[in-house]
């Protein structure tokens, strides 16, 4: 099983797409920190975007507000609504097949490596971003939510825990990338759909009348974050977002893995 | 390893909605066996291999491979089996040598060590660091006969192996093909190449239209062929009315001073004394075996668009 969560990782590793959705999470923040050190106005109306220059760990997380509506769904419908379909158009699904492997692990190869990358990219989005913040602006002490000062060393805690929480969302478009990818075997029919998914998400969010499905909408988990950076904790928006993300990876994972399973493998 | 055959079809179906792609196909592929599956184009050749590496489901009827079932067993099923079908696939984006390396690991059973040795006998090492992106064809193919023999296969199925190759890299590939079946591999090739089959096979199924209409050994369906002969002898019309008169001849027929017959040997004996007794000298009497592409035609309805005709390279 590792050897196949290895392979899958190497894939990833030698495409393109990979660096570029990589790239991108990285390069967001880095814009982002230059235009503001050339101009003087802030984005005063998001969550910690008054604190922005006060120091560079507010960053990171202004930058996952931004980068929750279409950016890093965009980035991760990129990779995982091709990794089972490009392997259907190159044919290279049925050589890997006709091995010594089951489905199952193939599949299962395929999520995990898929999870990686989602993680990665989180991470690597929020390193930046506090990395760059903090070259122009200092590691200093960060204003919570509940306008109380943290230490910039529990806010860099506060940071890595709200960007693991944010990689859950993530995983359920991921997830639902993935479904695609398999169902359709058509890696551009999946990234689309699902960066549809993750919009119409956003778009029930903001409508009026949703106010009662609001919370259990894959969309509103983007912001579960903002619990931990409550004092004390808020840990209901948190807790919500576990089990709700779970269901929305959880779903799309079965459909997909059965469908992989019992698929005819042909085509090209 | 069990003593079922390497290769036993039952019954086996595949519909795709209104089109039946493989029509109740029965096959055994015995040990040792270099076995052509010979059709034309859209025969359904790919699709009965499809359901032998449990690539597709059928719709009734059962593959086994040396006794196993691909939908049963899984990847089980293919223990000791390699091959591809419509050509072999890879990772553009990795090396050859990264492609075997991935194939290997998805084995696992030590193939890691085997890459160096299967790769000198598809004399592809030069070029093992290159990425397959940038191979021919002939190269792709030899890659996929590389990464089958990865697993040490005692069945090799091998789905038009030297398809898009031109004539070199055909004469390579059939070399390697004779090569691997002189170690023991028992092999299933398919083909629309009829000289390739009567080259490399021992036995032949022939499928058309999703069905099987002969299998068995190569000689034995030129042996089933009517055999009919063509007599000159010295005076044409008495040799014809000779001819009529005798017993166990048919199809007489009298053309350019050339009489034509079908008759079996011992007939065709008793007929050329009984001419001599009667005086009439023969000048030439030659058999006229069907060709196997005769053959073929006739069993496959001489299907005869471009698409389907059946290439004699």
């Amino acid at each position: 099983m590792t050897a196949v969560y290895r392979w899958e990782l190497v894939k990833l590793l030698a495409q393109k797409r990979t660096y570029l959705g990589l790239g991108a999470a990285m390069a967001v923040p880095l814009i982002f920190v230059i235009v503001l050190t050339l101009q003087s106005g802030g984005p005063n109306d998001v969550p910690l975007g008054r604190y922005i220059r006060d120091t560079g760990l507010a960053t990171p997380f202004v930058v996952l507000f931004f980068m929750s509506i279409w950016g890093f769904p965009l980035i991760t419908a990129l990779v995982a609504g091709d990794i089972v379909a490009s392997e259907s158009q190159n044919g290279t699904l049925k050589t890997i097949l006709t091995r010594s492997r089951e489905r199952g692990q193939v599949f299962a190869g395929k999520v995990l490596a898929s999870a990686t990358y989602v993680l990665v990219i989180v991470f690597a989005m929020g390193i930046v971003g506090a990395v760059a913040g903090s070259i122009a602006w200092g590691f200093h002490p960060l204003t919570s939510l509940s306008g109380s000062q943290v230490s910039a060393g529990h806010g860099t805690a506060l940071l890595a825990a709200s960007l693991a929480l944010y990689v859950l969302p993530l995983a359920g478009i991921a997830a639902f990338a993935l479904f695609l990818s398999t169902v359709t075997r058509n890696s551009a029919a999946s990234v689309v759909g699902a960066l549809m998914w993750a919009l119409l998400m956003q778009l029930l969010g903001v409508l009026p009348g949703t106010e009662a499905i609001r919370p259990y909408l894959l969309g509103t988990q983007f912001e579960a974050w903002h619990g931990f950076l409550r004092i004390p904790a808020d840990w209901a928006p948190v807790v919500r977002a576990l089990w709700v993300c779970a269901l929305y990876i959880a779903v799309p994972l079965v459909a997909a893995y059965l469908v992989f399973l019992r698929r005819d493998v042909a085509g090209d | 390893m069990s003593d079922a055959p390497p290769v036993a079809t039952r019954g086996l179906v595949k519909r795709y909605g209104e089109i039946v792609a493989v029509d109740g196909v029965d096959l055994t592929v015995e040990r040792g066996d270099v076995f052509g599956y010979l059709g034309p184009n859209g025969a359904g050749k790919t699709t009965s291999l499809r359901m032998l590496l449990g690539l597709i489901r059928p719709t009734a009827g059962d593959a086994r491979l040396f006794g196993r079932d691909p939908l049963v067993d899984g990847a089980k099923a293919l223990q000791g089996v390699a091959g591809f079908v419509e050509g072999p696939r890879f990772y553009p984006y990795l090396s050859g040598r990264k492609n075997l390396e991935l194939l290997a690991d998805y084995d696992g059973d030590g193939a890691r060590s085997r890459i160096d040795e299967v790769l000198e006998v598809v004399e592809l090492r030069d070029r093992a660091k290159d990425r397959v992106g940038g191979y021919s064809h002939g190269m792709r193919q030899r890659l996929g006969i590389a990464s089958a023999l990865l697993r040490r296969p005692q069945l090799l199925l091998l789905d038009e192996p030297t398809t898009g190759l031109d004539p070199a890299g055909m004469r390579d590939m059939r070399d390697l093909v004779r090569r691997l079946a002189g170690e023991g591999i028992t092999i299933l090739l398919s083909s629309h190449l009829l000289n390739e089959v009567e080259e490399l096979c021992n036995r032949v199924a022939i499928i058309r239209k999703g069905r099987i209409v002969y299998e068995g050994g190569l000689g034995d369906l030129l042996a089933t062929a009517t055999t009919g002969y063509r007599l000159r002898t010295t005076e044409p019309e008495r040799t014809r009315t000779l001819l009529l008169a005798q017993r166990g001849i048919a199809g007489v027929t009298l053309i350019d001073g050339e009489v034509r017959f079908s008759a079996d040997e011992d007939t065709v004996a008793r007929t050329a004394i009984t001419l001599g007794q009667a005086r009439i000298g023969i000048t030439a009497l030659v058999p006229e075996t069907a060709s196997l592409e005769e053959l073929f035609l006739g069993l496959t309805g001489g299907e005869s668009s471009d698409h389907d005709r059946v290439a004699v390279a």
